[in-house]
């Protein structure tokens, strides 16, 4: 090392040290120690004591954590397709050179600014069974309706899209519209036919569907129903992602549109070939954040009850883990849970890159 | 992508009206509630008018004691709140500029490894660190203190590192170069060259970070045991906890003074917010 390189290290080291302890004593050493914790029955008053694999074979048997787990992975398998079809949908919309976009855009984006804890208490009074305004609009317009399309109408858009997509260039423009139109009225009429009172597919109805035909859903009351209100409160205060892919569809350049127009692509065409290639970075990003976030749902569940009522059907794993560590003192056994949700958020963050190289793009990458 | 076709224009905003409509009614709902005398909230159908209109609702949520309301100290949970966004913010400023100088603007041995650590923390989620983080600040008793809340940002993190390095990797060379020349330390470089051209990098990172302190709820649940050192939003949700399902006048009120001060800085700061999601997402 020559001396110039020797003083390059020092100086180097020296801007970056409070990184050193930021890095060894909040992430490299809690993650090791948890990782020991977990093997260990400790209840921070006392020292650590080692049992082995125990806490694991405890969580192996524990139903509470069973439920928690499905709890958490069914909320994201719901809450991550949504907020990428909602998000992404309305940024392109607001992508259509409108005037006033800035207006729109802020209007959507507001939610986001609120507070998670705030978020939980407005939701609940809105969501509220007997007063609440939602119920209200949708009994006294005889919305109910809308209800079978919630999770449906997106499902059935995406297939009816995508179906469009495959046969537009062999079938031509016009069939291909018919065959995505065909689907998407099949979905929907899949629904109907799941129809509580005259479906005929009504006796493999779920409970939901049925529910809705006595009234409308008790949202946060009704365990049927809970993990959709959250759903729903996610999608409301989700901006942040439709800022991030309005600003990535703002950055396609306007070539590669003139170019997919000459050889005769229309809006969807243009959207589906030159925008999300273009953006496909920005949709991997937000995938990856919402993976993350998603599966360490805390504060709204928490906020709105924490013991996950009604019947544990939003309790998460997060919230056991916090139960454990600070209810029961069980800090052992939260450590064994915090490994196993840091191997799941790993394992699929890992899963979303490798699928990635696919589809996502790159330019000059 | 332009819709230039009228019915297509229709269509487009006819949508845009529709779902500002739906984003803006939950928000709405509030502030009528929260203007709303307490025997006027629970009535059917819905009254979206609020008649009388309660100002007061507002005073009484900040100041109204009895024992059946109780009272939400919302002064006091306001002065804890902003003392730990001073501490936090200024921290998380100064910290992470000096590491992203360091893994930026220098090359020393080690640097690219240490950096790509750096990148790998970036997927650890708190709840994972959670409990021997929490047992360190037992070792150092700094349990039921403001500590564990502030003093971390002072030792950057991994998100905030990327985002200055990146935006410092774009400021010329030759800059450091022509200072180095002139006989600037690395120190004067920093403070005379980067740091002023890099002001709306580090206004977003400062922004983001208040945002986080506002917002943030389980690091206050944790650390925090007296009522009296709660953050707006761990004292927001023990009123919540313990007279919630009936007062929701007061809760909406008390939601809003939460909510608002976060609106009014959004509206201050709009481009560097903006720009400043933008960036993270694109730049990520």
């Amino acid at each position: 090392m020559t001396l110039a390189d020797r003083r390059q290290l020092k100086h180097g080291l020296a801007f970056v040290s409070p990184w050193f302890i930021g890095l060894g004593v909040f992430l490299l050493y809690p993650i090791l120690a948890s990782l020991y914790f977990s093997f260990c029955e400790y209840s921070v008053l006392q020292r650590p004591m080692w049992v082995g694999a125990g806490n694991y074979v405890d969580l192996a048997q524990d139903t509470v954590f069973w439920k928690s787990l499905t709890n958490t992975l069914l909320y994201a398998a719901f809450a991550l397709p949504m907020g990428l079809i909602v998000s992404l949908s309305l940024a392109l919309l607001l992508n259509t050179g409108v005037r006033g976009l800035a207006v729109f855009r802020t209007i959507m984006f507001l939610p986001a600014l609120v507070p998670m804890v705030a978020l939980a208490i407005v939701w609940l009074w809105l969501l509220n069974g007997q007063y609440g305004v939602v119920n209200n609009l949708l009994t006294r317009n005889q919305l109910y309706w809308l209800l079978y399309l919630g999770y449906a109408l997106p499902v059935a858009a995406v297939v009816g899209l995508w179906l469009y997509d495959r046969l537009a260039l062999t079938w031509g423009a016009a069939r291909a519209w018919a065959a995505g139109l065909t689907s998407l009225a099949a979905g929907l009429v899949i629904i109907r036919l799941l129809h509580p009172e005259s479906g005929p597919l009504a006796f493999a109805l779920a409970e939901r569907f049925r529910a809705i035909h006595q009234g409308p859903p008790g949202w946060l009351a009704d365990p049927a129903w809970s993990k959709t209100a959250l759903v729903v409160m996610s999608l409301w205060g989700g901006g942040n992602a439709m800022v991030i892919y309005l600003a990535g569809l703002q950055d396609v350049p306007a070539h590669l549109y003139d170019a997919a127009e000459l050889d005769g692509a229309n809006w969807l065409q243009k959207v589906r070939h030159v925008a999300f290639p273009a953006i496909s970075p920005v949709i991997l990003f937000n995938l990856v954040m919402g993976i993350i976030g998603s599966l360490q749902l805390f504060a709204v569940p928490y906020v709105i009850s924490p013991t996950g009522a009604p019947d544990r059907s939003i309790y998460f794993l997060t919230m056991y883990l916090y139960d454990n560590a600070f209810t029961y003192l069980r800090m052992g056994y939260a450590s064994a849970m915090a490994w196993i949700l840091f191997i799941i958020i790993f394992g699929l963050t890992l899963l979303a890159l490798r699928l990635s190289k696919r589809f996502v793009y790159y330019e000059g990458g | 992508m332009t819709a230039r076709s009228p019915l297509a224009k229709i269509v487009v905003y006819a949508l845009l009206a529709v779902l500002s409509v739906l984003f803006i009614m939950p928000l709405a709902w509030t502030i009528s509630t929260s203007l709303k005398p307490a025997d006027k909230t629970m009535v059917l159908p819905p009254e979206w008018w609020p008649h009388p209109i309660v100002w007061r609702n507002y005073l009484d949520a900040v100041t109204y004691r009895s024992k059946e309301l109780g009272y939400i100290p919302m002064v006091r949970y306001a002065r804890n709140t902003l003392y730990l966004a001073i501490l936090s913010v200024s921290g998380t400023v100064i910290s992470n500029a000096l590491i992203a100088y360091g893994f930026a603007r220098i090359r020393w041995r080690g640097r690219d490894a240490l950096f790509a650590l750096t990148l790998a923390t970036m997927m650890v989620p708190f709840p994972v660190t959670m409990v021997a983080v929490f047992s360190v600040f037992r070792h150092l008793g700094w349990i039921g203190s403001f500590k564990p809340l502030w003093v971390p940002a002072w030792f950057g993190s991994a998100f905030n590192i990327f985002l200055l390095r990146q935006f410092f990797l774009t400021i010329p060379r030759d800059l450091s170069d022509a200072a180095s020349i002139d006989g600037c330390t690395e120190l004067q470089t920093f403070w005379h060259i980067i740091l002023p051209l890099s002001k709306p990098a580090l206004a977003v990172v400062g922004l983001f970070h208040f945002m986080y302190v506002w917002n943030d709820f389980l690091g206050p649940l944790i650390y925090l045991t007296d009522e009296r050192m709660f953050t707006l939003s761990l004292g927001l949700q023990a009123y919540q906890s313990q007279h919630g399902g009936t007062e929701w006048h007061m809760l909406m009120a008390a939601s809003l003074i939460v909510i608002t001060p976060l609106i009014a800085l959004f509206f201050f700061t709009q481009k560097t917010f903006i720009q400043g999601i933008a960036l993270t997402g694109l730049k990520g």
